[in-house]
């Protein structure tokens, strides 16, 4: 227990935005501490990227690679790190935040309170929920997951692998694979049929993007060397104990292929838990079919003091990030009287066409990629909420009977109070009440996330700092 | 389900995963380490019962929480293996 001299800037997360906010604002002489849940810096987008053990990185592209040198000069900038930090809470006091944040190996985990002026939130993203029949079942996993498996230690798939999902991250993690000499029974495509249409208002811009050669050549090669089935529309995952086939239908047929291990994509989310418990708005994005904090063009939240950036803020890929990091930090130096508004401006150039260039033809992959209802909005048995395992058709009656929103659903059913906090059903379970009552998911709102917003223990809590007036307010007297 | 790449560096890092010896590598997470000791579900849920596997590997979804050197309800894909660090898979109770 201890508590430790108020800086100027708290970074939560260390993937793009955290690290270039970090970097920047160490530049600009501000006391600068990163706080990272992970064990060492990059995020997910660069995981390892410092302490890699593949031999053959480039099997993970030239892209990857480019975290390195970030992680570099953020070492060098005088930022602090801390890796294994988990904060739980942040709260406002007295024109300053108190943030409270567990730290220290597994054997002696310990929670501090740390003091900042300025908060930067930089949590990053989360693949959407993929609530299918089955899962829950050992052997059904996200594509991120596997490829956190191949960064961090080097670890392929073994045995009967199905790929089944939407999204570039799906067709990226398949290509890595296959060049890690991995093979794969099929890749089920659930991009619905008509999405393309949808998203050619948005074609211009992504035919001049980075992502459409990129893209195009991933697909490609993963097409030559894996059979891929499109318009998948229905799919579960059988299984007793762990995962023993994938059962998947088109319009024309339905087929049960054998598996071993199944990996599931449709998409990243931004984790917006941390910004909610915070109090900063949220907003209903409809292209993506997902909530994204409310942010001024540097970052600025809801909440003075606040800034969100990154994916946390909406997602938009390591090069956005990276960029809006800049951004932020640009905006914190300012606040801070470190630089005037015009050298602000003046920096903010640079990021600002990095972030134009980034952002371009994101749209197009937004529209493209969202999922079908059937992926976004189950039914019947299927778990909506994996801590809690509650049924979709639960959810669907408790919205039917007058619940009126993701708070109370959490009262009546504990769905979202398990430890992921509605990470893995926030966003089900806010369109499965629209859908139910006919109201539209921005009226029904996302669960207002509470401190703490990861599961801390007793001991951990009990050993915090308490003031003199907080002791006296619960000690009886003599 | 998983298999390590042949050239994959590391120091060996000897570990126990519910008694058994088994050698992780350096910068294993546990969940990593019991993925390539084979293992298929790492915890049962308090609710039903049912088995449970690593999801996410990023901390989010709480479904690799296993018991390190005596302690459980601990992340698997968080913690870094470490020598003589005994892991056990968990049952129930959260």
């Amino acid at each position: 227990m201890s508590a430790m001299s108020p800086v100027d800037v708290v970074v939560i997360g260390a993937g793009p935005a955290g690290l270039a906010a970090a970097t920047t604002c160490a530049h600009h002489g501000l006391a600068t501490v990163v706080y990272d849940e992970q064990p060492s810096p990059g995020g997910q987008v660069y995981r390892s990227v410092t302490a890699s053990p593949l031999a053959k990185r480039d099997i993970l592209g030239g892209e990857y690679l480019h975290g390195a040198e970030l992680a570099a000069l953020f070492r060098k900038s005088g930022a602090r790190y801390v890796a294994n930090a988990t904060v739980w809470s942040v709260a406002a006091a007295g024109g300053s935040f108190e943030i409270a944040v567990s730290t220290g190996r597994h054997q002696a985990r310990e929670a501090r309170l740390a003091h900042a002026r300025t908060v930067v939130v930089a949590t990053g993203a989360l693949e959407r929920p993929f609530p299918i029949p089955g899962w829950t079942l050992p052997g059904a996993m996200t594509a991120g997951a596997a490829q956190a498996l191949l960064k961090t230690a080097g670890l392929v798939p073994r045995g009967r692998l199905v790929l089944a999902g939407s999204g570039p991250l799906l067709w990226l993690v398949a290509s890595q694979l296959l060049q890690a000499g991995v093979t794969a029974q099929a890749l089920l495509d659930t991009t619905p049929r008509g999405r393309l249409a949808q998203a050619l208002r948005f074609a211009p811009a992504f035919l001049r993007s980075p992502y459409f050669a990129r893209g195009r050549d991933l697909v490609r090669a993963v097409r030559k060397r894996v059979r891929v089935v499109e318009y998948v529309e229905a799919l579960a995952i059988e299984g007793s104990g762990a995962v023993g086939a994938v059962r998947y239908g088109t319009r024309e047929r339905e087929e049960t292929l054998p598996a071993d291990l199944v990996l599931l994509h449709q998409g990243v989310v931004p984790d917006v838990n941390l910004a909610s418990a915070i109090g900063c708005g949220l907003a209903w994005d409809a292209v993506g079919a997902c909530f994204a904090p409310v942010v001024d063009e540097w970052g600025g939240s809801t909440v003075p003091g606040v800034y969100i950036t990154g994916d946390s803020a909406g997602v938009a890929g390591a090069t956005a990030a990276e960029a809006r990091g800049r951004l932020a930090a640009l905006a914190i130096a300012n606040a801070h009287g470190r630089i005037d508004g015009s050298a602000r401006d003046r920096g903010a150039e640079g990021p600002r066409r990095a972030l134009a260039h980034a952002l371009r033809g994101r749209r197009f992959l937004d529209a493209l990629y969202r999922p079908g209802d059937a992926f976004r909005i189950p039914e019947g048995a299927t778990l909506a909420c994996r801590c809690e395992e509650i049924a979709s058709a639960t959810i669907a009656r408790v919205a039917r009977e007058g619940c009126a929103g993701p708070n109370q659903m959490k009262t009546y059913t504990r769905c979202g109070m398990g430890p992921c906090q509605g990470r893995y059903c926030g966003l089900t379970v806010t369109e499965i009440i629209a859908r139910e009552t006919g109201r539209s998911p921005a009226s029904v709102g996302w669960l207002r996330a509470r401190f703490p917003v990861k599961p801390v223990s007793l001991g951990e809590i009990a050993a915090l700092p308490v003031s003199a007036a907080a002791r006296a307010a619960v000690e009886r007297p003599e | 389900m998983f298999a390590r790449l042949p050239d994959t560096a590391g120091a060996a890092v000897p570990v126990t995963i519910d008694g058994a010896a088994f050698v992780a590598r350096e910068g294993d997470s546990v969940a990593a380490a019991l993925f390539a000791f084979g293992l298929r579900a790492c915890r049962t849920t308090a609710l039903s019962g049912a088995p449970r596997a690593p999801f996410c590997m990023m901390g989010a979804c709480h479904d690799c929480l296993v018991t390190i050197d005596g302690r459980a309800n601990q992340q698997a894909c968080l913690v870094l293996v470490a020598p003589g660090m005994s892991i056990a898979t968990q049952h129930g109770a959260r």
